[in-house]
């Protein structure tokens, strides 16, 4: 029996059958490979938190270098409260960022550098460009000074938004400080190209934007301001030195 | 044997697919700013079309001509997203790097090119061959123009520094423009350039 493959039933057969197996076949792959994937995930996140406090880790040691040095995580909501029975670490940020803000459960992290110093870890969220931007700051002991920075994107623009993920960025925000006396200012960033926050008079809480990469810039400043960090407020302000 | 043996060798210079039968010169743009993942997207694109190749053509006598497009996008596209969730398990920082390139393998006209031109008239074991071999021939210039690009745009190989320091204290440094897309299509022009002056039958009058 020859088969008429151009008939309107075997057409219909045929796609309908590799629908069916293509489906199988990465629905499979998926779910096997999802464990896996899923640590990677975990891992980067690890790597991420660890670099805030300028520690640089790799795939293999990120997870025992995270045991080392961060002691403590926990969650709290916008009042400051801390939070029970709440896993900070597998918080998901993006659900959290859509909540109201006296709605979300924050994660915080409480970590400890090579020489002992007790830093905190404040994961951020915010948009960019072209999609989300996230990252994390680490402040020193008194809940005020920025002790490093982290900041990393989905698809940023190559060369412009994308370079909030560079070294040079992230270290213009060492030193400077949320507060200006007890009033909560976050940090600002200056448009103008290089030397913007110190023609702006604000070094204390500015930096610098990136060039060609304005929206991405003010999406950070935002992400650091009414945002997201701004829902830390209280609990800042209540463990403030 | 010697016809087999030129379903590889022939996509690596005669009928390269990127330099002479002008394909898949988006990705060859994109990916090649660094040696790995210029590799790695090499690999995936040569894994994808061999086994494109030989699925389409071990169903070539099957398809109904209506759908003969959509069924060869459907098996390109399956393909690469495995490739895509493979990458994502085992190498995930560099799967990071080529973020959506990976996914743009579908669209990648070498794949469409292959599969009309040869995958559809010929048995399995030569449509994989031709696929390897097209693969190889992608992969020749993604490595030879990523490996230009890292080097002069970054001083490293691989990730490697190659430059060293004592350069850059001397006033040496990395240039920025070959970093950008543009400069990679002038590479690849002056690769086609160097490639019909020493293979003269491929000059067209």
């Amino acid at each position: 029996m020859k088969l008429d493959t151009n008939s309107n039933l075997y057409t219909f057969i045929y796609a309908s059958v590799m629908v069916i197996v293509v489906a199988a076949a990465l629905a499979f792959t998926a779910v096997k490979l999802k464990p896996m994937q899923d640590k990677n995930i975990r891992v980067e996140k690890m790597q991420n938190i660890l670099q805030s406090i300028g520690i640089k880790a790799s795939f293999e040691d990120a997870e025992q270098l995270y045991q080392t040095h961060i002691k403590n995580a926990f969650a709290v909501n916008s009042k400051g409260e801390k939070l029970k029975d709440v896993k900070a670490f597998d918080i998901n940020l993006k659900i959290q960022a859509k909540a109201s803000a006296d709605k979300r459960v924050l994660p915080v992290y409480e970590a400890e550098t090579d020489d002992g110093a007790k830093k905190i870890i404040i994961p951020l969220r915010g948009k960019g460009l072209w999609g989300p931007i996230w990252g994390y700051f680490a402040l020193n002991d008194d809940y005020n000074t920025i002790y490093g920075a982290v900041f990393d994107h989905k698809g940023e623009t190559p060369g412009l938004g994308a370079e909030i993920a560079t070294s040079w960025f992230q270290k213009q925000f060492v030193g400077k400080t949320l507060f200006d006396g007890e009033k909560f200012v976050s940090i600002t960033v200056y448009k103008g190209g290089k030397g913007s926050a110190l023609k702006a008079g604000n070094t204390q809480h500015g930096v610098d934007a990136i060039s060609g990469g304005t929206i991405t810039s003010k999406g950070l400043e935002k992400m650091v301001k009414d945002g997201w960090l701004f829902a830390y407020k209280n609990f800042l302000e209540k463990n403030k030195k | 044997m010697g016809k087999n043996l030129k379903l590889v060798t022939d996509p690596l210079n005669l009928n390269n697919p990127i330099t002479v039968q002008v394909l898949g010169i988006c990705s060859a743009l994109a990916v090649t700013v660094k040696l790995m993942p210029a590799i790695v997207m090499a690999i995936s694109v040569t894994v994808v079309l061999a086994f494109a190749n030989v699925i389409i053509s071990l169903l070539r006598n099957t398809i109904p001509s209506r759908i003969r497009i959509i069924v060869q996008l459907v098996v390109i596209a399956a393909l690469v997203i495995i490739v895509d969730q493979i990458l994502k398990a085992y190498v995930y920082d560099i799967s990071k790097q080529l973020s959506v390139f990976v996914g743009l393998i579908i669209t990648n006209c070498i794949l469409m090119g292959r599969l009309e031109a040869f995958a559809l008239g010929n048995k399995p074991f030569p449509a994989f061959l031709d696929g390897i071999g097209n693969g190889a021939g992608y992969a020749i210039i993604l490595i030879i123009v990523s490996a230009i690009r890292e080097f002069f745009g970054s001083g490293s190989l691989a990730g490697f520094k190659i430059i060293p320091q004592s350069f850059y204290d001397f006033g040496y440094s990395d240039n920025g423009l070959i970093i950008l897309p543009p400069m990679a299509l002038i590479i690849v022009g002056v690769i086609i350039w160097v490639q019909r002056y020493k293979t003269r039958e491929l000059i067209e009058d």
